[in-house]
């Protein structure tokens, strides 16, 4: 489809947890200008892969990564490479809603302010207004910016944490079930949210939800075992699968 | 006949049966014994509380009292200081240089001869009388009366336990005596006769020596917690430290004394009895037992707060005192007072160096002499004599508050930090 030079490529990846290996060889491509969504049984490594993209893997003791990943050309897993700056390139969503337990204003700020991205009060304040208003959180929360941000709703705080992942401007946001926690309503908005970011950034999403990977994404990769199964346009993934195993899965045959 | 019985369907359970109904009042009376027995409990121990606390506030509110003799005084002619001495820092050696102690002292004999005259006097029965000349020069000038503390035996006496001469004299001193607070006690040191005995002196060595501690245990302790918690590797030499500070937390605290004595006094050889010494023998103790609170704390700030902060790209550092400490921070806080009290009425480590002198004058320094609080409550309850049994006993009452003070203290920021962060 798109001719430009992907945002991340990784090849040859392998992750082990100790011995255990939980990825095996899994080589893919992340478009710049797409929805990438990760699909695939439970269990099966799409978390654990998501997180080597923003080394966020480095944390978790005995874990330990093979393999080449690229941001832009660059080698992330590179001695020269600077995790903090990475990981303000590529941001993340978790599973379970994780606001800091400080104010709705305080949580959104904190990235830039690390970062030293506002030049004023004026210029943190507007950030924090445009991050929120991307998130489709601004118009509930504007009149109490100094509430706690753990005093919100789920679906709230979630997409809270959105804002807080844009506010640093990052390339690439990566999601790991963003919806798992939330109701169809709160599901909605942030599908919503995700379209309206598409684009802007290059954005990763885990999901455990067919359909929901069928609306968002333009591109799917199914996870089986460790192992890249298949990876294609959503549209061919879905209608027109090449692997048996991809099609048992998204008919829901199994996993 | 058909002698074989129907297959037996199941009958609804009867829950009024005997049997149930036993079953039932069974179950009723475990939970009635039970909540009588932790009833029982917490009466017994509020009991034991509130028997030690009455004990202690009957025995001690007198020894925070003084008994005093109206005394009158002419010092025309006895005492001759001129006015300009007595403006200056030398009032006190011009005084005493004057013959001040002996006119007093002889105003005693003349004014009550039958009831034992100077003796009937405090040691410090003098000063009194040299604070009032320094307020108010012209009571050199004129015949007044002046209130002055007793000695130990009228003072006991008039407290209800004396002699049978003392009371004889009490008796017959009449109005003359006077029942006043000791104000002494709150501002003087340990001296050899009870009516001069005061707390000031331990208290002010406790609160140098806990100042010593709490500098140095503080933020070693949090420094460690926070190394062994977010830095340090897994490993057999980590596993290994921790096991060593659980078992120091455990060490008996007599040990923390000897190494206190070898380390502090035997090898750097710091001033015997100083505030310094104790402060830094019981930050050696107390360590452990912040580094144990502040590792439970730490551990206790849910991992997915860290994850939030370093996938925004928070460096380790901004990691650890943007969120983790401060979220860690009541309970660190709450480890620290409940070490911190620990040491506060802490006795033995501080024999051990030399902290059971004979201390007549508060430390100025943290090098000077010094004794804490327990140790003096100790020294005097080892005294023979009997006036220092209430004294005692108000030590008690006064450490006692100081250790409210703490945990009113410890609950404050407790609350302070928590609503903050929520
Ligand atoms: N911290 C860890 N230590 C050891 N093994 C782990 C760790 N995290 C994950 N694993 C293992 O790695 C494999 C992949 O786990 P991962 O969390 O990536 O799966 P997943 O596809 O995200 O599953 P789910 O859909 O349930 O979230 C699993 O077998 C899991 O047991
Ligand atoms: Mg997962």
């Amino acid at each position: 489809m798109s001719n430009a030079a992907p945002k991340m490529t990784a090849s040859g990846v392998n992750v082990f947890y100790g011995r255990k290996q939980a990825i095996r060889d899994v080589s893919i491509d992340v478009r710049r200008e797409d929805v990438t969504a990760f699909i695939g049984p439970s269990g099966c490594g799409k978390s654990t892969f998501l997180r080597t993209l923003n080394r966020m893997n480095d944390t978790i003791p005995g874990a330990r990564v093979e393999g080449d990943i690229r941001l832009d050309g660059e080698d992330i897993y590179a001695k020269a490479m600077d995790v903090v700056q990475l990981r303000a390139r590529v941001g993340m969503v978790f599973q379970k809603p994780n606001p800091f337990p400080k104010s709705i204003f305080e949580n959104v700020a904190y990235g830039p302010r690390i970062h030293g991205l506002a030049r004023s009060k004026a210029d943190l304040a507007q950030i924090v207004e445009r991050s929120l208003t991307r998130a489709g959180l601004w118009a509930e929360v504007k009149d109490r910016l100094s509430d706690s941000g753990t005093a919100l709703s789920g679906g709230q705080q979630q997409r809270l944490c959105i804002a807080r992942a844009i506010a640093v401007d990052p390339e690439v946001i990566l999601m790991d079930e963003p919806c798992s926690a939330l109701d169809p309503i709160a599901t909605a908005k942030i599908e919503e949210l995700i379209h309206e970011l598409r684009g802007r950034y290059a954005i990763v999403i885990v999901t455990h939800n067919m359909q929901q990977a069928a609306r968002v994404s333009q591109r799917t990769a199914f996870f089986h075992l460790g192992q890249l199964v298949e990876y294609g346009d959503t549209s061919d993934i879905f209608t027109n699968p090449r692997q048996d195993r991809t099609k048992d899965y998204i008919t829901g045959r199994y996993g | 006949m058909n002698k074989r019985a129907a297959p037996v369907a199941r009958q609804p359970t009867d829950w009024q049966t005997p049997a149930m109904q036993r079953h039932v009042r069974r179950r009723y009376a475990a939970e009635r014994r039970f909540r009588l027995l932790g009833l029982a409990a917490v009466c017994a121990s509020a009991a034991f509380l509130f028997y030690l606390l009455a004990t202690m506030i009957a025995q001690g509110a007198s020894g925070f009292t003084e008994t005093r003799l109206a005394l009158p005084l002419d010092l025309r002619g006895h005492v001759t200081v001129t006015r300009a001495q007595l403006n200056g820092a030398a009032a006190d050696l011009a005084l005493a240089g004057a013959g001040l102690e002996n006119a007093v002292d002889a105003a005693a004999d003349r004014a009550f001869p039958a009831q034992g005259g100077e003796a009937l006097l405090s040691d410090g029965a003098w000063l009194r009388v040299r604070d009032a000349i320094k307020r108010h020069p012209r009571l050199l000038a004129t015949p007044v009366t002046i209130p002055v503390p007793v000695a130990t035996d009228i003072d006991m006496a008039y407290k209800g336990i004396g002699t049978p001469e003392s009371e004889a004299a009490v008796a017959a001193l009449g109005t003359h005596l006077s029942r006043g607070l000791n104000v002494s006690f709150f501002t003087g040191a340990d001296a050899t006769d009870p009516t001069r005995a005061g707390i000031w002196g331990a208290l002010k060595g406790s609160l140098l020596t806990m100042l010593v501690t709490l500098a140095l245990a503080f933020p070693i302790g949090v420094l460690s917690a926070l190394y062994l918690e977010e830095y340090a590797p897994r490993n057999r030499w980590t596993d290994l430290i921790e096991v060593s500070i659980n078992n120091l937390a455990a060490v008996p605290s007599i040990i923390f004394g000897l190494l206190g004595l070898a380390v502090f006094l035997g090898t750097f050889h710091m001033p015997r009895s100083g505030a310094i010494v104790g402060g830094l023998t019981l930050a050696l103790m107390t360590m452990p037992v912040i580094v144990i609170a502040g590792r439970n704390a730490i551990t206790a700030v849910p991992p997915s707060i860290r994850d939030a902060a370093r996938a925004l790209g928070a460096s380790p550092i901004q990691v650890v005192f943007h969120h983790v400490l401060p979220l860690a921070l009541p309970g660190i806080l709450t480890g620290t007072i409940i070490g911190m009290a620990r040491a506060l009425g802490e006795t033995a480590p501080l024999l051990m160096i030399g902290m059971r002198a004979f201390i007549a004058a508060p430390p100025g320094r943290l090098t000077d002499p010094a004794t804490v609080l327990p140790v003096q409550i100790f020294l005097w309850s080892d005294d023979v004599q009997t006036g220092f049994v209430e004294k005692t006993s108000a030590a008690i009452i006064v450490l006692l508050v100081v250790l409210l003070a703490m945990n009113g203290l410890a609950i404050y920021l407790r609350n302070r930090f928590e609503t903050r962060w929520k």
